[in-house]
């Protein structure tokens, strides 16, 4: 039993309110803790993975108490390797909102960063279903937090709408917990798996209810249509590096629907095929209308937005599956979708930065254009799923473990016909912004470097209170910062393409160990001896 | 005993989600406190209902109430209040930038500037 697998929940835990406490007015401090700590997180993760390696299941219990009474937290290959591409995630984008000077748009914007990951690390590493969901309110609160970090009438509108509809998703999965509570008598994830294999069918009305409900809270965070409809507003209006972040939250709701519906209600059993059959349904309504919601907006935020939709869309289909096979192509497309997220938000976010504002038109040339201009195409090849990238790889896996499916004609059309609509409408808006703005009349814009901070265009102005100054470090945003972080985020993309037969063998094992929940089971349950 | 707590569930759920489904912030925070009452009670019932009975099982005990239950529901009223404390914070902010208290967006938001009609930059007009 290692220690360190609490270390991820611990270590943000601490310097979260270190950086309120000791270093509220001290920006210089708050960046050095935070990206100390965050880099620390990605350490502490990458031995994770070589832990979890081995294949086996790794228990810590809280306080040493015996199994389904305590709370344990649970490291298995899908847990490491989620905490993992958190802590690259949030690392990159960390770099960037330093770089483009969003951390000092508002107060608190590295604590409720490090608040945001311990709950993120939190709802991967736990097995016990409650705690779960308080790590799902501890990721949310800090995530209304930084929602509107930077404040200003939109923003806060639509942090009133996520808000609200989270705390309606919140309720939801009280319900949840409570209907399977009553049913199983436990909340420990293990052996509620357990009692759920033991009970007769016959019994097992309320379970399905209980099974469905959870499944609509997770379809919440991973915004599934219909239950999508937060996302676009929240994603265009949150700051930039905040929605990059965000990537990551949506696959807290897939992570969800992975690990509760191989563990706990596998297929062909007690709920049978009732949640694959509601799953891939919306799958498929959800890739096609997050892919014509690319076309249809006219603001890159919402653009970004909706490719996440899309994405949601692809890797749902893959997990609606309940194979071995789509496991592992959704494990695979996972890591892919939200490295390509998270990288199309932050280029959104300079482009923004340059321009003024979002709005999809014509205008006259950016500084830096040419370089902005390759990013985005780099990005926009990923998201949408072209050769040369891991996105057309992923597309591929998930096409292949769909072969042999029933619906499988529905599938490929919807993949199929969807990547063109992407193609073409991401293509369009990379025109008008980078091609056509030559076209337009009158001088460049002026560059970012020779402004001074205050006045470089942004989407919000820096707003502080006057009475209390935070200590400016009077340089002007660092770009060469934020454009390698962005790097950072592709060169990612470029590795999972290079080395994806490594990652492929990854993933299968993951989904490998997914599908035999009985190491996992036993891990938790067996082997007691020493414990409370 | 059983008829009195699931109605009362059933009748504050209905009430909240009525009052979730608003187009006001004030409405909307309010439904939001009576969703998550009903939750707390229903909750509270997964432990099946006992009356004048301890939360604690110890030797001879003859009758007790499940404690695990009500553990959950003070979790879960912590949440809940902290939660509400948020959006309402959130609510006023959104009302003294924005000037009224609608929860859905404003079609600013979805275009820009210069292709709305006249200076409605923010609500919908019969607001």
């Amino acid at each position: 039993m290692s220690h360190l697998i609490i270390a991820p929940v611990v270590l943000p835990a601490v310097i979260g309110p270190l950086i309120i406490l000791w270093m509220r007015n001290d920006l210089l401090l708050q960046r050095v803790f935070s990206i100390a700590g965050t880099a620390l997180l990605a350490g502490v993760a990458l031995y994770l993975n070589v832990l979890a390696a081995g294949g086996e299941v790794q228990v810590y219990r809280l306080g040493n108490w015996a199994a389904p009474f305590g709370i344990v937290l649970m490291l298995d290959r899908l847990a490491a390797l989620m905490l993992l591409l958190t802590a690259v995630l949030a690392l990159a984008v960390q770099l960037y909102a330093m770089g483009s000077g969003w951390d000092r748009k508002g107060r608190h914007f590295h604590a409720l960063w490090q608040f945001q990951l311990m709950g993120i690390c939190g709802a991967f590493l736990t097995g016990d279903a409650f705690n779960l969901f308080v790590f799902f309110e501890i990721l949310l609160i800090a995530s209304y937090g930084l929602m509107i970090h930077g404040g200003g009438e939109m923003r806060l509108r639509a942090g009133v709408q996520y808000i609200a509809y989270n705390l309606a998703g919140s309720t939801l999965f009280l319900a949840a917990l409570g209907v399977l509570y009553s049913v199983t008598g436990t909340l420990n994830m293990a052996d509620m798996a357990l009692r759920v294999a033991a009970m007769p069918a016959e019994d097992t009305a309320l379970l399905r209810v209980g099974a469905v409900l959870l499944m609509l809270v997770f379809a919440v965070k991973a915004a599934l249509v219909p239950l999508h409809f937060w996302l676009p507003s929240t994603y265009a209006n949150a700051p930039g590096p905040v929605a990059a972040l965000f990537a990551i939250m949506t696959k807290v709701g897939v992570y969800g629907i992975i690990r509760f519906f191989t563990l706990v209600f596998p297929q062909d059993t007690v709920i049978e095929s009732v949640v694959a059959d509601l799953l891939l349904p919306a799958a498929l309504f959800t890739l096609a209308i997050g892919q014509i919601g690319i076309l249809g907006t006219r603001h890159l935020g919402r653009l970004a937005g909706f490719a996440a939709i899309g994405s949601i869309g692809t890797l749902m289909i893959a997990v609606a599956q309940f194979t071995p096979q789509g496991t592992s192509a959704a494990v695979y497309y996972l890591i892919h979708s939200t490295l390509a997220a998270g990288a199309l938000f932050l280029i959104v976010d300079m482009i923004g930065a340059r321009r003024g504002d979002l709005w999809l038109r014509l205008d006259r040339a950016m500084p830096g254009q040419g370089l902005i201009a390759a990013l985005y195409f780099t990005a926009a090849i990923a998201v949408v799923g072209m050769p040369p990238f891991s996105g057309f790889i992923g597309k591929l896996l998930v096409m292949q473990a769909t072969g042999a499916a029933p619906a499988m004609v529905w599938i490929w059309a919807t993949i199929l016909i969807t990547s063109l609509i992407a193609i073409y409408a991401l293509s369009r808006a990379g025109s008008i912004i980078f091609w056509k703005s030559f076209e337009v009349e009158g001088q460049e814009l002026p560059s970012a470097l020779e402004l001074a901070p205050a006045t470089v265009r942004g989407p919000i102005p820096p707003k502080l209170e006057p009475d209390e100054p935070i200590q400016d470090l009077g340089d002007a945003p660092a770009n060469w910062l934020a454009v390698a972080s962005v790097a950072l985020l592709l060169s990612g993309i470029v590795a999972l393409t290079a080395f994806a037969g490594p990652a492929m063998r990854l993933a299968e094992a993951t989904a490998a160990q997914l599908h035999n929940p009985d190491a996992y089971v036993s891990a938790v349950l067996e082997g007691q001896e020493g414990t409370k | 005993m059983e008829l009195l707590l699931s109605s009362a569930i059933g009748m504050l759920t209905a009430a909240g989600v009525y009052l979730i489904l608003r187009r006001r912030s004030f409405a909307v925070v309010l439904g939001m406190t009576m969703l998550s009452y009903a939750i707390n009670l229903f909750l509270f019932s997964t432990g099946r209902l006992v009356v004048n009975a301890p939360p604690i099982l110890r030797d001879g005990a003859t009758a007790y109430t499940d404690p695990l239950p009500q553990a959950l529901v003070l979790t879960a009223i912590v949440i809940s209040f902290g939660m509400t404390a948020v959006v309402v914070m959130m609510a006023l902010g959104a009302f003294l930038e924005g000037g009224d208290d609608r929860v859905d967006m404003p079609r600013a938001d979805r275009l820009p500037a210069d292709s709305l009609s006249g200076n409605r930059m923010s609500g919908d007009g019969d607001a």
